[in-house]
């Protein structure tokens, strides 16, 4: 009988997204709320937690890295960088 | 509330440098910067060229992963019975201060075997079942940890040359091939560095107290010096896992030279405290490198073999432990239960 695997998120201070920082083992999620605290964040390492059953998480599939986001990879005007602006423009 | 008073410990400062610049690299790593642009054919072959970092569901050879596994688990496995040797003296710490650094560390010790067991179960397997293996022996953790801790001068020593040594060893680690890994590592050093300085401290208190005290510290000292050099494992003619962990840039430096880092920095800390290391044979040679003893290898694959001091004994603790935890366990799993059924 094993607990279920949950993703741990913390956000390290106010102004920050949250970021993942690694998982646990727990009942349910106050235990694993609970859990993640006395984990990951002995130090102060965040002010805020998110746990997630791991089952709960779809992920995109390493296999298709370069089918799956290909189609960002040839609109580089998408960056501002891709257009010339004329001599003397200011402010943009 | 926990004044230091200790003098710097030399060669302290880089080794914490290091491993705030693997992890700067981590996250200063460019866009889709894995080094496999335009599709590879041997992604795994062209990411560990390129430095990169392999991340869980990427391809991997079957034998990268079970090594992984292995050296993962192991490394996780010595944490949770590393708590051990210290956990012996909580009750008879010298003082409250001492006592409730104590504990932190402890704590720090289980806290690093989860992040470790988390790492390893990112490459698909069970942390109950690399805890039965742990149990019935089929894996192994750190032998050091098979010594034990007789005096409060032990524990002294076991945070700077034990911790110490762990730090040599898993600096490196933070810039492993492995992503997971390597984050962890990196987590694991940087708490790592209070346990050494805590140790030092220790030692260097008693170094400065009563005659008695003063002897106490030094017999620490002879007593963990050459378990703690044989902590980095059998000399590179001899290791069966070094190669192959080097070329997939798990490993970055042999067994034989992060011993000698080991020595480099820790003979003038000694030094420092006024105690000696129990080798009548150190010489610093003309190359900067200190000459040293090695440590009986044979004592060494005896200890691991479970024919060490302690080894029963931990095994037997943390089976016990285990098995004492078993209500707990299933009261959680059955409150989570009623309460999942409560709210449909």
């Amino acid at each position: 009988m094993s607990w279920p695997l949950w993703e741990v998120f913390v956000r390290p201070r106010r102004g920050l997204n949250h970021q993942h920082v690694g998982s646990l083992h727990a009942a349910d999620a106050e235990q694993a709320l609970r859990n993640a605290r006395d984990l990951y964040t002995r130090r102060e390492e965040g002010v805020s937690i998110w746990v997630v059953p791991a089952t709960a998480i779809s992920a995109s599939s390493p296999e298709e890295r370069d089918a799956f986001f290909a189609p960002a990879a040839d609109k580089i005007y998408r960056h501002p960088t891709f257009y010339e602006v004329p001599e003397g423009a200011e402010h943009i | 509330m926990y004044g230091n008073d200790i003098p710097e410990q030399p060669g302290h400062a880089r080794l914490l440098d290091e491993v705030a610049a693997a992890e700067r690299d981590l996250t200063g790593r460019g866009l889709g910067g894995d080094g496999t642009e335009g599709g590879a054919d041997d992604y795994f072959g062209a990411v560990i060229a390129a430095d990169g970092k392999i991340e869980p569901r990427d391809e991997m050879p079957e034998a990268y992963r079970k090594s992984l596994i292995r050296q993962i688990a192991q490394h996780a496995h010595s944490e949770i019975i590393g708590m051990q040797p210290e956990g012996n003296w909580i009750s008879r710490a010298p003082s409250l201060k001492r006592k409730a650094i104590l504990l932190a560390k402890v704590q720090d010790e289980a806290g690093h075997g989860l992040y470790l067991y988390a790492a390893a179960e990112t490459l698909g397997v069970d942390r109950a079942d690399l805890y039965e293996m742990l149990l019935d022996g089929r894996q192994k953790y750190s032998s050091i940890f098979n010594y034990p801790t007789l005096t409060w001068a032990d524990v002294g020593a076991i945070g700077w040359l034990v911790d110490g040594a762990a730090i040599v060893n898993q600096v490196p680690l933070c810039r492993c091939s492995y992503g997971p890994y390597a984050r962890a590592m990196i987590r694991v050093c940087k708490e790592e560095s209070f346990h050494q300085r805590q140790g030092y401290e220790i030692l260097h208190v008693l170094a400065n107290g009563s005659p008695e005290q003063k002897a106490m510290a030094q017999d620490a000292i002879d007593r963990w010096w050459y378990p703690s050099l044989a902590m980095f494992g059998p000399p590179d003619t001899d290791s069966t896992h070094s190669a192959q962990s080097m070329a997939w840039k798990i490993k970055r430096f042999s067994n034989d030279e992060l011993r000698q880092k080991f020595v480099d920095m820790t003979v003038q800390q000694a030094e420092v405290l006024g105690l000696s290391l129990p080798d009548p044979d150190l010489r610093l040679g003309e190359d900067g490198h200190w000459a040293y003893t090695q440590p009986d290898y044979d004592e060494l694959f005896t200890v691991i073999k479970g024919d060490g001091p302690c080894n029963r004994q931990r095994i037997e603790h943390r089976r016990a432990a285990w098995e004492d935890g078993a209500w707990v366990r299933e009261a959680a799993t059955a409150y989570a239960k009623k309460r999942e059924g409560a709210t449909v």
